[in-house]
């Protein structure tokens, strides 16, 4: 009901280099010269596309204005449609548990978003080396994108859990002075829910990033050969600077995949030990719809709204403004 | 002009059909009661109201805590369409109450002489300004220690009965190269021990007004603080993996003889039966630490929601007297693991930690030590529980000191 707003406004990244498709509808046009053809033409389109406007006016801004209306009421168990202003947001302010949370989204989104970006873009550059079976890497890499947040969670969690997992491990094989134990450490939590999601996500960034790779016009980079140029300063200077919409690309999924994230903690640590690995999605989830205070959770739902706009409108931005100047 | 008619009939007799099956008395009861024994115990529920010419609609939504379930019904209620009867507990009935969408069963109750065979701890959580609102299925008894004697002996320990004697055993079983305490890592696990631990340090009256009446001097006193001491002690003997441990494995770790003890609440004993453990001796179920003498109870319910139809208000109170019957508390409660509701039931088929827990629950009703459980929704509305468990969870979790836990203790207990 209210950690939706953005699905639309993500597409598919690597579809941005591709030209536009042919015309404005893109279907085939029907028998020309009859004049139902050409109503057809003209309504189909719109016809077809009317639903889906409707439902995401409905479904996802509708319900986005609902959730901030709530957040200005006294709802409870139950949605309460009497105005009583801000007390909601003084309230949330007020709790330790809000600002834990906060704090951790931005540890987690930062080390996250950077990581990816880091071992994929690096990865990608590895693999557009003409190597041999690129094919087997390029999946075995992509693979964690398959699982589910909530499978790499449940695996990351044995793994990690000291006395089941790694350290276990390292101890039964005599290393007894091994120890990892960050899953079960409140000051440490967070940073395993780092791992499980850059394990699982920079695959993903890889695949986009070898897409756009593949993309850079080749005799750009012959004629840097040509000029004596290296390797690294071709990648430095030509290829990744043409990258630029890729990585917009990559940010937007991967800033909304932080702040929506829900499903890898509590599968890895259920915001735990204590609330110490808590995120606002967790935060949300619990104040709303299990400690029966409606309004308060649809405030913390608002201000993640807020911080994906944050996020989101300067990089549109400067996207849009990318493309005006005809980069 | 032929379709139309004939659609028109199937049509007319679709309505029919649908008013039939509108007629014919019928229950629907939303409950989380969803594992092995639970499902069993509602499979005779459901025979009992069909002997009696109502027809049974199971709305089971799994998940143990019944988050799922909560969200579920709260869906049911907006859309105009409550279930006949759903699992309720605790505050959360007052909560319902307040919504006005919870149906007066006082008839049932003056039938089935509930008055007489509940104690008024109970009734009181039952009604919603002073009617019948919901019946009580069942008791669990939340400050059990279990105790693996096995354990003991090879440490040179004894059962404890207050904190001196609990450290001296946790001290024995460390030093034997056990865990002392097996414990899971989750904030309501967290919750049940400090509860059982303030209890324990404070006595019944003091339990009373720090965690059911939230009275703010008592929750910043000498005592408050002594008790997270207390709990700040006891966190040496849980081993360091218990961050998010369920409470199931923590049992396992009694049952298989790694660890001594363990606190938690009756449903503990289906987890040693289930592994073929008899108690009394593979097992002990002692009163935790200095609460022998009072009891913190859990009580699963199911509150009725208001339905028009008079045929399902008349089902609905069929529903209420078949709950409380004598029969289904006996064959329910053996099923779960937890004790019956009512006074006087027959208990020769139940095992030494039912009956204790019957003969406890009868004495402390009697000398006012029968407590809601703070920490599985029984004594305080769900917003405040929750912000006491976050606090709970933090000292937990951190080098927060006892004094800094009783002050946000306190701040929490504000929550509105």
């Amino acid at each position: 009901m209210s950690v939706t707003p953005l699905t639309s406004g993500t597409r598919p990244a690597a579809a941005g280099r591709r030209p536009a498709a042919n015309d404005s509808t893109g279907l085939p046009p029907l028998k020309s010269g009859s004049r139902f053809g050409a109503l057809a033409d003209a309504w189909l389109p719109r016809l077809v596309l009317s639903p889906t406007i409707v439902a995401s006016l409905v479904f996802v801004y509708g319900f986005i204005a609902l959730t901030a209306y709530l957040s200005l009421t006294e709802s409870r168990m139950m949605p309460n449609f009497e105005y009583s202003g801000f007390g909601q947001y003084e309230r949330l302010f007020d709790i330790e548990r809000w600002w834990v949370s906060a704090a951790n989204l931005g540890i987690f989104g930062g080390l996250f978003i950077l990581f990816c970006l880091a071992i994929g873009l690096s990865m990608a550059i590895l693999l557009d080396q003409r190597i041999r079976h690129e094919g087997a890497l390029r999946a075995i890499y992509l693979y964690p994108m398959a699982l589910s947040f909530i499978v790499t969670g449940a695996a990351w969690k044995w793994i990690l859990n000291p006395g089941l997992g790694l350290e276990k491990m390292m101890h039964d094989w005599g290393f007894t002075n091994f120890t990892f134990d960050w899953l079960v450490d409140s000051d440490m939590s967070i940073y395993t829910v780092v791992i499980a999601g850059v394990w699982q996500s920079s695959g993903f960034v890889m695949a986009l990033f070898l897409a756009g790779l593949r993309s850079v016009d080749d005799s750009i980079i012959k004629a840097a050969m040509v000029d004596g140029a290296s390797l690294p300063t071709i990648y430095w200077r030509i290829v990744i600077p043409s990258l630029r919409p890729v990585f917009f690309s990559v940010l937007l999924v991967l800033s909304h995949i932080a702040i929506k994230s829900f499903d890898l903690v509590m599968a890895l640590t259920a915001g735990g030990p204590g609330t110490s690995s808590d995120v606002p999605a967790i935060f949300m989830y619990q104040f709303s719809f299990t400690r029966g205070q409606l309004g308060l959770g649809a405030a913390s739902a608002m201000m993640m709204l807020a911080t994906v706009l944050a996020v989101l409108v300067p990089l549109m931005y400067l996207e849009t403004k990318g493309a005006r100047h005809g980069r | 002009m032929k379709l139309k008619t004939s659609v028109k009939a199937v049509l007319a007799l679709a309505t029919l059909m649908g008013a039939a099956a509108q007629a014919a008395p019928q229950v629907e009861v939303l409950h989380y009661w969803t594992s092995g024994g639970e499902a069993k115990s509602v499979a005779e529920l459901k025979k009992i109201m069909e002997s009696k010419g109502v027809a049974w609609k199971d709305f089971a939504v799994a998940g143990g805590a019944g988050e799922n379930a909560a969200t579920a019904l709260k869906a049911r209620v907006m859309a105009g369409s409550p279930p006949t009867a759903a699992q309720i507990k605790g505050p959360s009935i007052q909560e319902w109450g307040q919504e006005g969408v919870l149906a007066n069963i006082d008839q049932a109750a003056t039938e089935g002489k509930w008055e007489s065979t509940l104690p008024p701890v109970v009734t009181n959580v039952m009604k919603y300004k002073g009617h019948y609102v919901a019946v009580p299925v069942n008791v669990h008894r939340v400050n059990w220690l279990w105790v693996n004697p096995a354990v003991l002996a090879k440490a040179g320990a004894k059962a404890p009965t207050n904190f001196a004697e609990f450290f001296d055993a946790a001290d024995k079983i460390k030093k034997a190269g056990l865990v002392a305490l097996a414990h899971g890592g989750q904030p309501w696990q967290d919750a049940t021990l400090f509860e059982s631990v303030v209890l324990g340090t404070g006595g019944a009256d003091f339990y009373k007004k720090a965690l059911v009446q939230l009275d703010q001097a008592t929750l910043t006193s000498p005592t408050m603080i002594k008790s997270f001491e207390t709990l700040a002690r006891i966190k040496t003997y849980i081993d360091k993996d218990a961050a998010g441990r369920d409470w199931n494995l923590a049992t396992a770790m009694v049952i298989n003889g790694k660890a001594g003890m363990q606190f938690m609440g009756d449903w503990a004993k289906g987890e040693f039966t289930a592994a073929g453990k008899v108690p009394g001796k593979d097992f002990l179920c002692v009163a935790a630490p200095g609460t022998d003498k009072a009891y913190t109870f859990n009580i699963d319910s199911l509150a009725m929601f208001k339905v028009k139809n008079p045929e399902q208000q008349k089902a609905q109170l069929v529903l209420a007297n078949a709950v409380m019957s004598p029969g289904f508390q006996e064959v329910f409660n053996l099923n779960k693991g937890s004790i019956p509701v009512r006074a006087g039931a027959a208990r020769d088929k139940f095992d030494s930690c039912a009956q204790k827990s019957m003969d406890d629950m009868a004495a402390t009703s009697k000398a006012g030590a029968l407590l809601p459980s703070m920490a599985h929704g029984m004594a305080i509305n769900t917003a405040k529980a929750g912000a006491i468990q976050d606090v709970i969870a933090r000292f937990m979790n951190s080098n927060m000191t006892p004094q800094a836990a009783a002050q946000a203790l306190a701040k929490a207990a504000k929550t509105s």
